[in-house]
């Protein structure tokens, strides 16, 4: 018996943009004409690299593009990379939601997929009647769903509830109970997508736990795709980056989750931007970054940032604001920082930002930018503006500590030590 | 840039006969049902079915009762509309059993048609989530269709009875009674056919949602529910009777008012174009069923 659970190979998946409707049934019938004659798809040429932000002159795009990989039995493996490089993709074929254009995908075991929680839910029946229902969609038999019924209920935490319509749930206790049936599946093979974005804190964590607890004691195999780096960072060894459709590294996650914030990042690293006229009655027309020290992307933590922005205003007397958000290279929010509203007269006003030094940690940041007017009306949105890297070079210290997946780093006071 | 690039290693054979639980891959052969996998979910089917039971008549005041009021209000009409007015003949059966008993019937294969027609789109949230073989929810909806027709069953039998005890209706049940199951299964596999073909085709071109809700209806005029089949004549019988609904509502007023004829022949041509079209909407369905996710 080998010891591979999932072997990938060759896979592509192929979308069509737009609205599927016009041009439809042609398309079929030619697709149709040239597969009966043994020819190739006639819109497979014509399919373009998934390029989010660039619009294509294309109908058709590669969401999937010669994927291989290998997954043996008993490994946890994170699936990371930004918005549309494919990983929902990836797992709806592998779940066999959505089939393969080109490819194969071979899988030794049971395989249970969580793409969503509470999949088939239905409103109107009863906690009890909905952990069947549900066990049952997700492939468990009614025999097995009875000997873990007291199991799931425990862990969902609504024992009291559960008879009453799901429907008259609280958002909470609904991901509880949903979550817990899926906890007890006991197939060979998981797939969750991120489904962990939901429920309190508390919850989380007994999610992520049990999900630890399946993977490392009782060495099942586990696909996991999440935008939070530390859950997946905590809860696989080896990971796999997609990047615009296709693998770009497959490896110790560690590795992966480094190489995944440096090049989605650097490659947008600009400290200085000039931004096109938008129409509209004010916008932001230039935002940089200036520091003390002399490499502005690369920026020392004992320097402070100033965050410069210059707004363009078409009209006189109009109450504005500006607010930035900084968010962390894995994805979290690190805080929101709003300027006093102003009123500007016709023509470009500008603004700085201080972000006082010792305050961030190691890493990298992007500036996420919103105008504002009459304090309630948005005008403009620009995400991801200004990117740049905080390094701390130790200079000073003997002993750092744990400085790695903290968000800020500030210097704050202490007393000097005295004996009591 | 791959830092880690990953190369499978060549198969050698020991390796090919390993056993794959399940390779999934982007085209399949065109008739090919799992029908272990499906009986691996039935009890899916079952919770499906109950759930559809349970649902449907939640928060109402009359519940199931609902199952009666809806055949005998449209016999009710069909009584004043066709017998009183249009003085339409019903075979020296009492009218109010000839319109309910076709309307019986004809309901339980406009159900199992015009219900699995919709699997696909009402059921795009969950086939969009997770996997089990597709047609457990046609399956499920047959199944719960056929309860609902045993219940009406019943009302039918009452009021049977009921007519017979005014001695308005003579008691004649005969032997071929016990063909009532197949008279439900090729109703049941045409409705489900022409289901999930339509169910099939729906998922890139809605304009068929259309049509079926009113070629349901049109249809049922090219059946006998409110008229015997000898009234017709001619070429007009010829259309009527390629209807393969049309000898299987015959057959069954036979079988309960032993009224007009029993036309085996009839039966035969239904059960094989009952079959053909399941044949065919399997092929669809089959056809769809891995990338309706991505046209729907």
């Amino acid at each position: 018996m080998s010891d591979v659970a999932i072997r990938v190979e060759h896979l592509y998946k192929q979308y069509r943009l737009g609205q599927v409707s016009t041009g439809t049934l042609s398309h079929d019938l030619n697709r149709w004409w040239h597969q009966i004659r043994g020819k190739e798809d006639p819109y497979e040429k014509v399919t373009v690299l998934n390029e989010r932000t660039e619009k294509g002159s294309n109908d058709y795009v590669w969401a999937i593009q010669d994927i291989n990989f290998e997954i043996k039995k008993g490994e946890a493996v994170g699936i990371i990379g930004r918005n549309g490089a494919g990983k929902s993709t990836l797992l709806k074929i592998l779940s066999k939601v959505t089939g393969p254009s080109k490819g194969k995908i071979k899988i030794n075991g049971r395989i249970a997929s969580l793409l969503e929680v509470g999949t088939g839910f239905h409103p109107e029946l009863t906690g009890r009647e909905n952990i069947f229902l549900n066990g049952a969609i997700l492939g468990m038999s009614k025999h097995e769903i009875k000997s873990k019924f007291d199991e799931i209920v425990a862990f969902s935490g609504v024992e009291k509830y559960i008879d009453t319509p799901v429907k008259r749930y609280s958002s909470g206790m609904y991901v509880r109970l949903a979550f817990a049936v899926a906890a007890h599946l006991e197939p060979e093979i998981l797939i969750v997508d991120e489904v962990l974005a939901v429920g309190d804190a508390e919850f989380q964590k007994k999610c992520l736990g049990k999900m630890q607890d399946v993977s490392k004691n009782d060495g099942r195999t586990i696909l996991f795709v999440s935008h939070n780096m530390a859950a997946v960072s905590a809860l696989c060894k080896k990971g796999i980056l997609l990047r615009q459709g296709a693998l770009q590294s497959f490896g110790n996650m560690d590795v992966v989750v480094n190489e995944y914030q440096k090049i989605d990042f650097v490659n947008k690293l600009t400290n200085d931007i000039k931004l096109k006229t938008v129409e509209g009655s004010a916008y932001i027309s230039k935002a940089w970054i200036t520091t003390n020290s002399q490499d502005s992307q690369l920026i020392d933590i004992s320097f402070a940032i100033y965050i410069h922005f210059n707004v363009c205003c078409n009209e006189d007397d109009q109450l504005l604001n500006l607010s930035f958000t900084l968010i962390s290279a894995s994805g979290q929010t690190v805080f929101n920082s709003l300027s006093s509203s102003f009123i500007s007269k016709k023509g470009t006003t500008t603004l700085t930002c201080n972000i006082p030094d010792n305050l961030l940690n190691n890493g990298l940041y992007s500036v996420t930018i919103v105008l504002a007017k009459d304090r309630s009306i948005p005008l403009q949105t620009i995400h991801e503006v200004l990117v740049f890297e905080v390094m701390d070079k130790r200079e000073n210290e003997s002993w750092f500590g744990d400085i790695s997946h903290h968000l800020i780093r500030p210097k704050l006071v202490w007393s000097e030590p005295t004996m009591i | 840039m791959h830092l880690f690039n990953y190369t499978i290693r060549p198969l050698n054979n020991k390796e090919n006969i390993t056993q794959w639980t399940e390779v999934i891959e982007p085209k399949r052969s065109l008739f090919d049902v799992n029908i272990k996998e499906i009986w691996h979910y039935r009890d899916l089917i079952l919770l499906f079915v109950r759930r559809d039971f349970v649902s449907q008549y939640k928060q109402t005041i009359l519940g199931p009762i609902w199952l009666f009021i809806q055949p005998l209000f449209t016999t009710v009409t069909f009584l004043f509309v066709f017998n009183k007015i249009a003085k339409i003949s019903t075979d020296g059966i009492n009218p109010t059993l000839f319109y309910l008993s076709g309307i019986t019937m004809w309901n339980y294969f406009a159900d199992c048609l015009t219900k699995t027609s919709n699997t696909f789109l009402s059921n795009a949230g969950v086939f969009g989530k997770v996997y089990f073989p597709r047609l457990v929810t046609p399956i499920s909806i047959v199944i719960s269709s056929l309860i609902k027709l045993s219940i009406q069953l019943l009302l039918l039998a009452s009021v049977y009875l009921f007519f017979f005890s005014t001695g308005e209706q003579t008691f004649s049940i005969n032997a071929t009674i016990v063909l009532l199951p197949i008279y439900l299964l090729i109703m049941a596999v045409l409705g489900f056919g022409i289901g999930i073909i339509l169910s099939s085709l729906t998922t890139k071109y809605r304009d068929l949602s259309y049509l079926l809700t009113f070629g349901v209806q049109l249809l049922m005029y090219a059946t006998p529910v409110i008229y015997p089949l000898n009234s017709t004549a001619g070429r007009l019988r010829k259309i009527i009777e390629l209807n393969p609904t049309t000898s299987i509502i015959e057959n069954f007023r036979y079988s309960v008012f032993s009224q007009g004829e029993f036309r085996l022949e009839g039966m035969i041509y239904a059960a094989l174009f009952s079959l053909g079209i399941v044949f065919i909407g399997i092929l669809f369905f089959n056809q769809v069923e891995k990338s309706f996710m991505d046209t729907v």
